[in-house]
């Protein structure tokens, strides 16, 4: 049986995912060292884990909430002067089109 | 052909919590943009998300009010795409574990009352605005991280009409459960639809097309309208659907497919790491649950039952919870409850419809429309002065006595200056005296008539005619 | 006397105290040890001297009114990671130029309530992926203990400032061994905190589920100091937790006597170092001659820790990192549309071994990859932190290794990303199973630079790897001032 899920990372395909161009050369090269570490980290499947509980957290609490209290929020003029482009009072990006 | 239409709403509702759904920034509306944003809904290097336990509580009364399944352990997922409204480039959201499970809204449909199934309920965030410059896109981030239930349904509806149907009713459900203010202009509620044709009979489910941009209800109506005839054609003509997604365009009526530029979508779900799991224990899902509001047509029952309205009476009082909230609160200050329901169905809702205002608006507090009955009830104004005072009132608010006072619009009960008009209305109307005399009892009536007009609506009818009776004898 | 670099944050507030000397002269001539050495070091990215002088002299001015703060007046070089309001947090990266912080992270905050004055920025591998700080866009530090070779990273800056005397004590961050593995490359003390011990609100993220902060210092007792200011629940940081700390100084006794510390047998891996080896086999018989049995144990799952911890760190890391788009901040490379902007501003604005790391990250989350890798790893995440759990029923702290080897020379690994990650074996555990750890000095290895002796502790008992720590780095005073 062909094992897909082993088959290897196509990594123009997962860059691109990830809105990442790669030059030519970073492609190669990426395509190469991937190759290894994912080969490498394919080592978590040896273990058996049948039973084992995921662990998505650092820490086994929960319930941690606030209440609903509006607080201070910034002002325009310092988050705009962040704003690689802005007018009117917006954030600009390249015109979106639906 | 005949074909079976299969629908499926994904509602999102906003909270209507005072801070977004992770942070402290205000919910408000319609601000200058950019002013209520801060490093976590802009999604700054290094701010971190805290959980806003009112929108939970919310968005678990929410799935109570319609019977769903409250789990006992949840948790929120970061689901990563790419897009300029997005200022994380993922969104907080809940993935496989949502809040409520399963539930269902009863619609009148065509044949009978029928429930259309809940699949989940579960609770995000929503993305910022964006608007459009003739070259470029402005983003508003006021809006990014306001808290939105996602409600799903199954795909039971059957036509738009029913979408409709539902769509008001599941409004109707979260204003009396209090979760939402349902503000339809400030988008309030928002749905995407998924929609799939099959022949009539067939019970597998056709290939479905995801219809976004309905941004109002009749949106919804309109966009399904044309796309249940588009499915229709193209299958009659040897066409086959396609899974998609489609823009419907409100001003050209059609939808178009979204060939957008977009790569494959691959949303990468995982445990947001930032946010502990949420845990209901039981016994706080029950003490939710004990102080759960009603339903509208428990309110309906109840409402027959504890103030003997009529079952027509109760439904249209209670069909805006506003205008059932107004009547209950004049009733604490009322004995006359039928009399105070028909002052309300009759001139408040016309009030209303006339100019367009919510009941909330209105500037005749529960009590005065309260001490205004009353005074009809006691025989201090009839109903035409009571009208005109309630006009007055619906104009410049003020306590209805102090309206009469001030108008000189009491009811005239005492004896000498009722003898007086009555004297005068025989003298005027021999016609009608002579007809009384002969037996015409109808004939009084006119001259009860003649001397309510004489005293401006004024004169206490019931006397008058005893004082006519009386003279005539 | 000492020179001012030399000073720990202890003898700094003595001086402060006894009025020998005011927070502005301290921060003089702080700066003008940096400036002068620096240059070879380049510890620092950034200094800001306009700040650290008011908040100097404001210092001053409330000692001189009798205002008792745990800090006050000492300066602290921060990594450049940690977002201070009003000054730009670049991360080592050339997507955040331009970028200016409109917030202090809460560790920032303490520090400030508490009198710290905030002299500069240190450099650090581009968003903290690294083990070298060669991969900053803002140029390389190097090791004071010897310029040819690298500072061990990411907080290889921080580190490279507290040994090389250009700075009193600095802040790190640790994912899987930031701020252990480069103390121990440099040769000064660096201590991670518990998972949840120090609020992360305000740190840009790497990997949330394994990021800290933590303190690198001269000596145990200022890493106990710093720790004291820096922990504490902070309700804008949900995972961070309300477990009052144990009183670290009263926990720094002088010997071991009585205490079982356990050897963790597969820390001892292949291809180690011998001098490593050596010296901590070495520190291990000190802490015998301290009074505590040491005992062979096992945490059998260690060889799964860098391939559980490079699904994981990288999975979230992907997600972390996709908010730098040049949308509302940063350098923006334009583009015809929103798409094309992205992967420009993406592609010119990170650097290779981050978006290597992004892209494996974005891999293991990918439809069809998911359960095979992000879910297994979650689990082995789990059997890990099981394996602490049972020693630690019988330990009242591990002794082990920090890195495999010292110091290597700059460039050497730079193009073989897999051994590079394979260095992080030993200090990976303790992030993956929330832990606390820390690396002191032990030794000198044959290429002459330093070995650290890393102490491991339960979750939230940072007391008891403080009182190791503290007593070890006593006795090790002792022998050295006899030889």
């Amino acid at each position: 049986m062909r094992d897909e899920v082993n088959d290897g990372i196509d990594v123009g395909y997962v860059a691109k995912l990830a809105r990442l161009d790669l030059t030519d050369e970073e492609l190669r090269s990426f395509q190469e060292q991937l190759r290894d570490i994912v080969g490498y980290v394919r080592k978590v499947q040896e273990l058996d884990v049948g039973s084992v509980e995921p662990m998505s957290h650092g820490i086994p609490i929960s319930n941690v909430f606030r209440s609903d209290v509006p607080g201070s929020s910034l002002l325009q003029e310092t988050v705009l002067k962040n704003a690689p482009s802005h007018r009117e009072g917006q954030f600009i990006v390249p015109k979106i089109v639906e | 052909m005949k074909y079976a239409v299969a629908i499926g709403l994904e509602v999102h509702v906003q909270l209507k919590t005072k801070s977004k759904m992770f942070c402290g920034c205000e919910t408000s509306f319609g601000d200058v943009p950019n002013t209520h944003v801060c490093p976590v809904c802009l999604g700054y290097p290094g701010a971190m998300p805290v959980m806003n336990g009112e929108a939970i509580r919310y968005t678990v009364m929410a799935g109570l009010m319609i019977g769903s399944k409250i789990s006992g352990y949840s948790k929120f997922d970061r689901k990563s795409y790419f897009y300029p409204d997005m200022p994380k480039n993922y969104q907080i959201t809940q993935y496989d574990k949502p809040l409520c499970i399963g539930g269902a809204v009863e619609i009148d449909a065509a044949n009978g009352r029928r429930a259309i199934h809940i699949t989940r309920i579960h609770l995000e965030e929503d993305v910022a605005k964006n608007m459009h410059f003739a070259n470029s896109s402005g983003i508003d981030f006021n809006r990014a991280g306001i808290p939105l239930m996602e409600i799903v349904t199954e795909p039971e509806i059957e036509s738009p009409d029913e979408a409709m149907k539902f769509l008001l009713e599941l409004k109707r459900i979260m204003e009396y459960a209090g979760v939402s203010n349902c503000n339809l202009e400030e988008g309030n509620v928002r749905c995407d639809v998924n929609c799939s044709i099959r022949p009539a009979g067939s019970d597998v489910l056709g290939t479905k097309a995801e219809l976004k941009n309905l941004n109002t209800f009749k949106g919804v109506y309109h966009a399904l309208e044309y796309e249940i005839h588009r499915q229709v054609e193209l299958v009659d003509h040897g066409g086959r659907i396609l899974q998609e997604t489609r823009r419907w365009d409100p001003d050209t009526g059609v939808t178009h497919s979204m060939r957008s530029k977009e790569e494959a979508h691959d949303y990468r779900y995982f445990p947001e790491p930032d946010l502990l799991p949420v845990i209901l224990p039981p016994d706080v899902v029950a003490e939710w649950k004990s102080r759960l509001p009603e339903l509208p047509h428990q309110r309906i029952e109840r409402f027959i039952s504890q103030y003997g309205l009529p079952p027509y009476d109760a439904g249209v009082l209670a069909a805006d919870k506003g205008v059932a909230d107004y009547f209950e609160s004049a009733a604490r200050h009322c004995s006359s409850f039928k009399g105070l329901s028909n002052w309300i169905m009759t001139e408040v809702l016309r009030h209303l419809s006339e100019t367009g205002k919510q009941i909330g608006d209105i500037c005749v507090p529960p009590p005065a429309l309260a001490e205004l009955v009353g005074m009809v009830d006691a025989g201090a104004v009839n109903n035409t002065v009571a009208k005109e005072v309630l006009n007055a009132m619906f104009e410049d608010g003020g306590s209805p006595a102090d309206i009469v006072r001030a108008k000189g619009l009491s009811q005239v009960s005492d004896e000498d200056s009722l003898s007086e008009l009555v004297e005068s209305a025989i003298a005027a109307n021999a016609k009608s005296v002579e007809a009384y005399r002969g037996g015409k009892a109808a004939a009084l009536q006119s001259l009860v008539g003649h001397v309510m007009k004489a005293s401006r609506g004024k004169a206490n009818a019931a006397k008058v005619q005893d004082i006519l009776r009386r003279k005539l004898g | 006397m000492k020179s001012l670099g030399e000073l720990t944050i202890v003898e700094a507030l003595e001086l402060l105290e006894k009025r020998e000397c005011s927070s502005v002269e301290l921060v003089a001539g702080m700066i003008e040890v940096i400036k002068e050495r620096d240059r070879e070091i380049c510890a620092y990215v950034s200094l800001d001297e306009g700040g650290a002088f008011e908040q100097a002299k404001a210092a001053d001015a409330a000692r001189a009114r009798g205002e008792k703060c745990r800090l006050l007046g000492v300066p602290i070089a921060v990594k450049d990671i940690l977002n201070v309001q009003g000054q730009p947090c670049t991360c080592g990266s050339a997507i955040l130029k331009g970028y200016v912080s409109p917030y202090d992270a809460t560790v920032i905050a303490k520090l400030r309530q508490d009198g710290a004055v905030f002299l500069g920025r240190t450099n650090m591998d581009e968003f903290a992926m690294g083990s070298t700080t060669e991969n900053s866009a803002l140029g390389v530090t190097r090791n004071p203990a010897n310029p040819g070779f690298v500072p061990g990273g990411s907080s290889g800056g921080s580190a490279a400032a507290v040994a090389g005397n250009l700075a009193i004590a600095a802040l790190g961050t640790d994912t899987g061994g930031s701020i252990r593995q480069p103390a121990s490359f440099c040769g000064c003390v660096g201590m991670k905190p518990s998972y949840g011990r120090v609020s992360r609100y305000g740190l840009t993220a790497f990997a949330s589920s394994l990021d800290q902060v933590g303190p690198i210092c001269k000596t145990v007792r200022d890493a106990a100091a710093l720790l004291d200011v820096m922990a504490g629940h902070d309700s804008m940081d949900s995972t961070s937790i309300d477990v009052p700390l144990t009183d670290c100084t009263a926990a720094m006794k002088k010997d071991l006597k009585g205490l079982k510390l356990g050897l963790p047998r597969e820390y001892f891996v292949k291809g180690m170092d011998r001098s490593v080896e050596r010296s901590v086999m070495a520190a291990v018989e000190t802490c015998r001659e301290l009074g505590a049995e040491v005992i062979d144990v096992s945490l059998p799952h260690t060889e799964y820790a860098v391939a559980t911890y490079y699904i994981i760190a990288t999975a979230e890391a992907s997600a972390n990192l996709a908010r730098f788009d040049g949308v509302r901040y940063g350098a923006r490379r334009e583009g015809a549309d929103p798409l094309e902007m992205y992967c420009n501003t993406r592609a010119h604005g990170l650097g290779r071994e981050v978006k290597r790391r992004i892209i494996l990250g974005t891999y293991v989350l990918s439809s069809g990859y998911h359960d095979a890798y992000y879910i297994r790893a979650q689990k082995a995440r789990t059997l890990i932190r099981s394996d602490f759990e049972k020693v630690f029923e019988e330990c009242y702290a591990l002794l082990a290794p920090v890195t495999p080897t010292t110091a290597y020379a700059l460039g050497e690994k730079i193009n073989d990303p897999l051994q590079m990650y394979l260095g992080d074996i030993l200090t990976i555990p303790a992030n993956l199973a929330g832990i606390c750890g820390m690396s002191v000095p032990c030794g000198v290895g044959d290429n002459g630079l330093p070995v650290g002796l890393q102490m491991l502790g339960p979750a939230f008992k940072e007391e008891r790897i403080l009182h190791v720590g503290h007593a070890f780095e006593g006795a090790m005073t002792q022998k050295a001032g006899r030889a």
